[in-house]
């Protein structure tokens, strides 16, 4: 049996302990927002914040995360998310939208981190996650407008 | 005499097919492919005479492990580590970071865990994703990547570029490291490095007690 917070609330998990969180997350919790997408960390579509960190929850077995505090992009709060969440919406920052979950969760980390990144910094923490429809432009350009509309 | 003449040549042919078979190409390779994957004792160099020599051969046998990839991948040149029996670029594309953990939002343990991840449903060529509690690159100065082993032993050597051990404190290391040790449980669909971690600690024991000399290259 594994318990962890779901987005603030108190879960239980006591099926297959090397069950991947990404699974229970959709499974189980039925929490589908967080996205299945290459199942071997090479694409960030399944980005949670674990801990506060940002986790790929595809390779993150259910036993390893006792006691830890999940949050996935149904829970994602703070004024870092609603930031983001704007400056998505301003510049419609997805195209088919597959992978924006996973950009979502690792833009909002990056910047809970560094308030007022670089396009250096932008790369390095955007870098594994993959959007096939090639929104980049348009994510590097909405962090930074999250990152200004935090100011002051 | 024809008779003995020809039982000679039959025999004179089995041996030379005897031999044949036994240095056949096929042969030597299997022979180079369990070395590669194993360690010659320490105490094995101890034919060697010259203190010397058996120093420097101790050497080139701990560098069966040392110039392994699995170690030798996260001893990169440049910021970003390498990856696989091929040594290309990690993918995703990722760079040393504070402490050699990564950038923010992007670092070692957004991916890595503190145990080799088994991954299901995936191709033959991804079997797990390799995890240790202490996953981090080498700091710039140990960098092996492009480096000979007797380059690579003169680095080892110099407080400078070992991160201030003494040659006591690289035997411990060696021996005993966590992550050093993962080489040798790199997870499945990873070949180990040869042999084992407390052989290696031998082999780098004898190699200071023998003077720690280095390989001319």
């Amino acid at each position: 049996m594994v318990t962890f917070t779901l987005n603030g609330q108190e879960r239980t998990f006591d099926g297959d302990p090397d069950t991947p969180l990404l699974w229970v997350i959709r499974d189980f919790e039925k929490l589908t927002g967080t996205k299945y997408g290459c199942g071997v960390a090479q694409c960030g579509a399944c980005t949670v914040h674990l801990d506060g960190m940002p986790r790929r929850s595809c390779v993150t077995p259910i036993a390893t995360i006792e006691g830890s505090d999940v949050v996935t992009i149904e829970g994602v709060s703070g004024k870092e998310a609603d930031a983001v969440k704007t400056a998505w919406a301003g510049l419609d920052v997805p195209q088919c939208g597959y992978c924006q979950s996973g950009q979502v969760m690792s833009a909002v980390a990056l910047l809970q981190m560094v308030p007022k990144p670089t396009d250096a910094d932008i790369d390095g923490a955007m870098t594994g996650n993959i959007c096939r429809c090639a929104t980049y432009h348009r994510i590097r350009a909405a962090i930074h407008n999250a990152a200004n509309s935090m100011e002051g | 005499m024809n008779w003995k003449l020809a039982i000679t040549g039959v025999a004179a042919l089995c041996l030379f097919v005897g031999v044949g078979t036994l240095l056949s190409p096929a042969s030597v390779a299997q022979d180079a492919q369990a070395n590669a994957k194993t360690l010659k004792p320490a105490a094995s160099f101890q034919s060697i005479a010259n203190e010397r020599e058996r120093s420097v051969a101790l050497f080139q046998e701990a560098g069966k492990v040392i110039q392994h990839p699995r170690c030798v991948n996260c001893h990169p040149a440049t910021d970003r580590p390498l990856q696989g029996a091929n040594m290309h670029p990690h993918q995703p594309p990722v760079f040393r970071g504070d402490g050699g953990m990564g950038l923010p939002g992007m670092q070692c343990t957004t991916c890595h865990s503190a145990e080799n991840t088994p991954v299901v449903g995936q191709a033959d060529t991804i079997k797990s994703i390799p995890g240790n509690p202490a996953w981090h690159l080498a700091p710039v100065e140990m960098a092996w990547v492009g480096k000979s082993l007797g380059q690579i032993c003169q680095q080892i050597k110099d407080p400078a570029r070992n991160g201030g051990k003494t040659m006591d404190q690289i035997v411990e290391h060696m021996a005993h490291d966590e992550l050093v040790g993962w080489g040798w449980n790199p997870g499945a669909g990873r070949e180990p490095v040869p042999g084992t971690q407390a052989e290696f600690g031998e082999l780098i024991s004898a190699w200071v007690k023998s003077g720690a000399a280095c390989p001319a290259s």
